[in-house]
């Protein structure tokens, strides 16, 4: 609950309109895009502007009233659940491109901006901003940032902490700070700005972003392997690195996602094969065609069969597209969807679909299998009915397994999605107790009074449990 | 405003009507988002949203929240456009969960008595009887031509309607007289040797109000070469039952649609109106509990198919059209691309009209704000929206703006009215200004021969 004074106090900064107690407008973001989280926040707040963050931020510290910022809750941890109530602090009116800087290439933005809308914004002026969530078309860059958030280019390009620059976050007692710059090289001070990168709004407030923009590829190419065997499409993955050919997306996709994924876009999809890679390289044209003939080689001398290039630019884009729907798309087949992060290193990823399969097998369940394999990072998805318990039980055993598979060959237990409340009682297992007395150290020295999107990262015990959370 | 027992009364009917599993189906993505004209209309507002809207429903069916007010008004404010299913990559059928959702709470929930009074009037009493359409339409045909409308103007009479409502008396079409209504055929042939036998739904509003629409509809069918079958028992489709939470009537509509339709050996039903079309389209899914009619219903809809496509199959973009020299711009009816999936034949169509210049307008696939009654009950937000649409019509300097749907028809017009720019711009059915053309390309053809033979 909000004490009246303080629900009066911030009402008087950014107005009744931007306050919302309701029960309607509090229900709508009590959850993410986490199945089997839901918690009703106490208000729903939208500033205006960075002064006015800070001021709320002031008021909820004295108050002790938890802060959960959010961009569009298309986060995968229940990151933006507010699990201890509170304010959720909504950045639909800090959605401006500050600047698109041509000298510098760089863009300044508030944390509002839709991923897309800026990646339209920088491509008009022949620029290029890489970091593409799957999620991008309703993502914020706000939300990218705090949960480091990767994509489809990650493999070339990186994720999004290799393109933030700079920020301007407001502290939980309502200091205001600025981190890094436009500069290419700084080295004064602790790295701030990396340490909010992926902090998942737990540090800080992010009100401004500086963000390093390159120039567009020159010519890019879009090709689709066919597999009659999963690991074989694996092996390719981990061959085409070993080759050492870098190219920009290396997407792999089993059976049942093909399945789904052609019946919501409809665009032709093989689904009479067991698995596809979608590769892309971009560059200069020589380089492009002789990276796409090499990596052609080596998937067909791994069985692929076929290999086959995109036509044009428009069915490139729908096979993109089409990718980028693929977990959403996984959700028609059942009422729950529960999706996984794990991460190993790329040469041991035929492992891993291997293992996936195998454990799917022993617990007798669905598991589609679908991820940026060149990164490593697949997400092994069950699509369930939270409502069968039993079968969720074996769900919970099946994905325990799965992470203890990626852990044990040297992976992570999420690669991309963020710990959030969902991940909180495994961090410990990935980072041991010394990892997390250091994190914590930090966390109060920068949010002693623990209102920053308190209940994520941390957990308040460490018990094994993957999906079943009530 | 409900109180607290019909609350829980509408809460009751949730939990034990809602499709519990198309509720789990939204994953929350959000990819919906950007499609919604309410969500960006309302300045993002989650409430406003389908994402929104479905966690609504869900928690009201969860016993989280009750259905008060709020839930209501965001239930109420959806326009019910369906741009939320096409890009659902879940596949959510949003349409469906709506629909249930606003009927439970008609039925629960009690209506001030002049509501109940106009619901009653036009559901029970209009709508459902083509006989009582024509002679309604009639009056209106009567008070256009008898003078009554200009005094009423001149007077300022109407000025104790809502603003809403004054507006759209400005904008609807001039209508046939009662004997004009009276004969309407019941079987056209085609022109050429007949290369379809199609049959004809007339809609009750089409049939009336916007006769012409309908005469021509079936000038291009039998130009297409179609033979064309009127079936004299049809009636209204229900749509507006259907989305209006009177879904009991709406099932009856249907059966009686279903009935006129079933024994007649056509290859298509053809349909001139978005909205009506895809109802018709969905007359299995609101017949699925009805074992003696939802497979004779699922034969029903799979003969639907908008003219525009029935047109296209049969290449009429093939034959000479020809209009003088003008800027032409489509405003997708929702229904008809959302619910009937076509988009593309409409557009081939206005393509291929000579003298034409077709300008695709940024947007022309978001919805114009009329959704059937929407603009008469959610004036506020549907004039947003619509003031928004014709800032993107003018983009495109058309000067004809083509729909494909009574609804949007009027609401164009009255767009074009409320932009000022009567003078300049006109709105019309896609048919109407395809016969045009055939039209216009005979008349050419005719002046040519003369000139040649003289
Ligand atoms: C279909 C689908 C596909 C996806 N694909 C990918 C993918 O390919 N790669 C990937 O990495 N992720 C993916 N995601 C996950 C998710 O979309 C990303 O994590 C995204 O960056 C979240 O953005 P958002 O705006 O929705 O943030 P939210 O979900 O609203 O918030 C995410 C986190 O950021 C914090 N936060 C938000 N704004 C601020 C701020 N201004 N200051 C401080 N903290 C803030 C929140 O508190 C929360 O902890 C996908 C999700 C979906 C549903
Ligand atoms: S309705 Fe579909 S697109 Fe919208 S949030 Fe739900 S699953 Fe995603
Ligand atoms: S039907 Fe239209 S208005 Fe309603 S939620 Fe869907 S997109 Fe929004």
């Amino acid at each position: 609950m909000i004490p009246n004074e303080a629900k009066k106090r911030l009402i008087q900064i950014v107005g009744a309109e931007n306050y919302d107690d309701t029960k309607a407008g509090r229900l709508v973001y009590s959850y993410d895009a986490t199945p089997q989280f839901q918690s009703l926040p106490d208000a729903v707040v939208a500033p205006r502007n960075t002064q006015e963050v800070a001021e709320i931020a002031k008021i909820c510290n004295e108050y002790r009233i938890p802060i959960v910022p959010r961009g569009s809750g298309t986060n995968l941890c229940a990151g933006t659940c507010p699990v201890e109530g509170g304010i959720v602090l909504l950045f639909k009116h800090m959605n401006r491109i500050l600047e698109i800087d041509e000298e510098n290439l760089t863009a300044t933005v508030q944390p509002g901006v839709i991923t897309l809308d800026l990646m339209r914004a920088v491509e008009e002026k022949g620029l290029f901003y890489p970091p593409d969530p799957g999620s991008m078309k309703i993502s914020t860059i706000g939300g990218n940032i705090s949960e480091n958030s990767g994509g489809l280019r990650g493999l070339k390009y990186g994720v999004t902490r290799d393109y933030v620059l700079g920020l301007e976050v407001v502290l939980a007692n309502g200091d205001v700070i600025r981190t890094g710059g436009k500069l290419a090289k700084d080295v004064a001070g602790y790295d701030l700005t990396r340490l909010l990168v992926g902090a998942e709004g737990t540090l800080g407030i992010v009100t401004e972003a500086t963000l390093k923009l390159i120039p567009m590829p020159e010519t890019k190419q879009t090709m689709l392997a066919l597999y009659q065997d999963l690991e074989a499409a694996a092996r390719s993955v981990s061959k085409i690195i070993a080759n050492q050919i870098i190219p920009a997306t290396l997407e792999f996709l089993d059976q049942p996602t093909l399945e789904v994924v052609e019946d919501y876009a409809r665009i032709g999809l093989p689904t009479d094969v067991k698995a596809v890679l979608l590769i892309e390289q971009d560059g200069p044209k020589e380089v492009v065609e002789r990276d796409m003939k090499k990596m052609a080689d080596i998937c067909r001398s791994e069985q692929a069969v076929s290999v086959e290039l995109a036509r044009s630019e428009e069915e490139a884009e729908a096979l993109r597209t089409a990718r980028r729907a693929a977990l959403s798309a996984l959700a028609r087949l059942k009422p729950t969807t529960i999706l996984e992060d794990a991460t190993v290193p790329r040469s041991e990823i035929a492992k891993m679909v291997k293992a996936i399969n195998e454990i799917a097998a022993k617990y007798q369940l669905k598991i589609c299998t679908f991820g940026h394999a060149g990164d490593g990072n697949l997400h092994p998805t069950c699509p369930t009915d939270a409502r069968n318990r039993e079968e969720m039980e074996r769900v919970e055993k099946a994905f325990e397994e799965i992470f203890a598979k990626a852990i044990e060959l040297g992976g992570t237990i999420t690669g991309e999605h963020g710990v959030g409340a969902m991940k909180a009682p495994y961090l410990e297992w990935k980072l041991g107790p010394a990892g997390i007395a250091a994190m914590k150290a930090i966390k109060q020295a920068l949010d002693p009074n623990n209102i920053m999107n308190p209940g994520k990262v941390f957990a308040k015990s460490t018990r094994k449990r993957v999906v079943v959370t009530r | 405003m409900t109180t607290k027992t019909e609350q829980a009364h509408i809460q009751k009917a949730f939990q034990e009507r809602m499709d519990e599993d198309e509720l789990m189906n939204c994953m929350r993505c959000g990819f919906c988002l950007p499609s919604c004209p309410t969500y960006i209309e309302s300045g993002q507002q989650e409430t406003q949203s389908p994402r929104g809207r479905i966690a609504l429903m869900k928690a009201v069916v969860d016993g989280l929240i009750e259905p008060d007010e709020e839930v209501e008004r965001s239930l109420s404010l959806c326009l019910g456009c369906r741009a939320c299913e096409q890009v659902c990559p879940s596949g959510v059928r949003y349409g469906h969960l709506l629909e249930e959702a606003r009927d439970i709470i008609a039925q629960h929930k009690r209506m001030p008595l002049h509501v109940r009074l106009v619901r009653k009037l036009v559901f029970a009493g209009l709508f459902p009887y083509q006989e009582r359409m024509r002679k309604a339409t009639a009056f209106l045909g009567w008070y256009q031509r008898s003078g009554l409308r200009a005094i009423v103007r001149k007077t300022g009479l109407l000025r104790l309607l809502p603003a809403s409502f004054r507006q759209m008396e400005r904008v609807l079409p001039d209508v046939p007289t009662a004997k004009e209504m009276k004969n309407r055929p019941h079987r056209l042939n085609p022109d050429e040797p007949a290369k379809k036998r199609v049959a004809f739904f007339t809609g009750c509003l089409m049939d009336t109000m916007f006769m012409t629409t309908n005469d021509a509809t079936m000038r291009l069918l039998q130009l297409a070469g179609c033979e064309v079958i009127i079936p004299p028992s049809q009636g209204c489709c229900g749509a507006l039952h259907g989305h209006g939470g009177e879904k009991e009537m709406a099932k009856e509509l249907a059966k009686r649609n279903i009935a006129a339709f079933e024994q007649l050996d056509v290859d298509y039903i053809v349909t001139n109106a978005g909205g009506c079309g895809a109802f018709l389209l969905e007359y299995d899914h609101l017949l699925k509990d009805d074992p003696e009619w939802c497979d004779r219903a699922a034969a029903f809809a799979a003969k639907i198919k908008d003219v525009s496509e029935v047109l296209v199959e049969l290449e009429f973009h093939q034959l000479p059209l020809r209009v003088a020299p003008q800027t032409i711009t489509y405003q997708d009816s929702c229904h008809l691309r959302n619910v009937m999936k076509t988009a593309s034949a409409p557009r081939r169509l206005l393509r291929a009209i000579e003298g034409a210049e077709f300008r695709e307008m940024k947007d022309a696939d978001r919805c114009c704000g009329s959704a059937g009654i929407y603009n008469l009950v959610e004036p506020e937000m549907s004039m947003q929206i619509l003031d928004y649409k014709m800032e993107m019509a003018k983009q495109t300097k058309a000067t004809t703006i083509v729909t494909a749907n009574p609804g949007c028809l009027l609401q164009m017009k009255l767009g074009i009215e409320r932009a000022g720019l009567t003078e300049s711009v006109r709105a019309v059915h896609i048919v109407d200004l395809l016969l045009e053309a055939a039209e216009g390309a005979q008349a050419v053809r005719e002046e040519e021969r003369i000139r040649q033979t003289s």
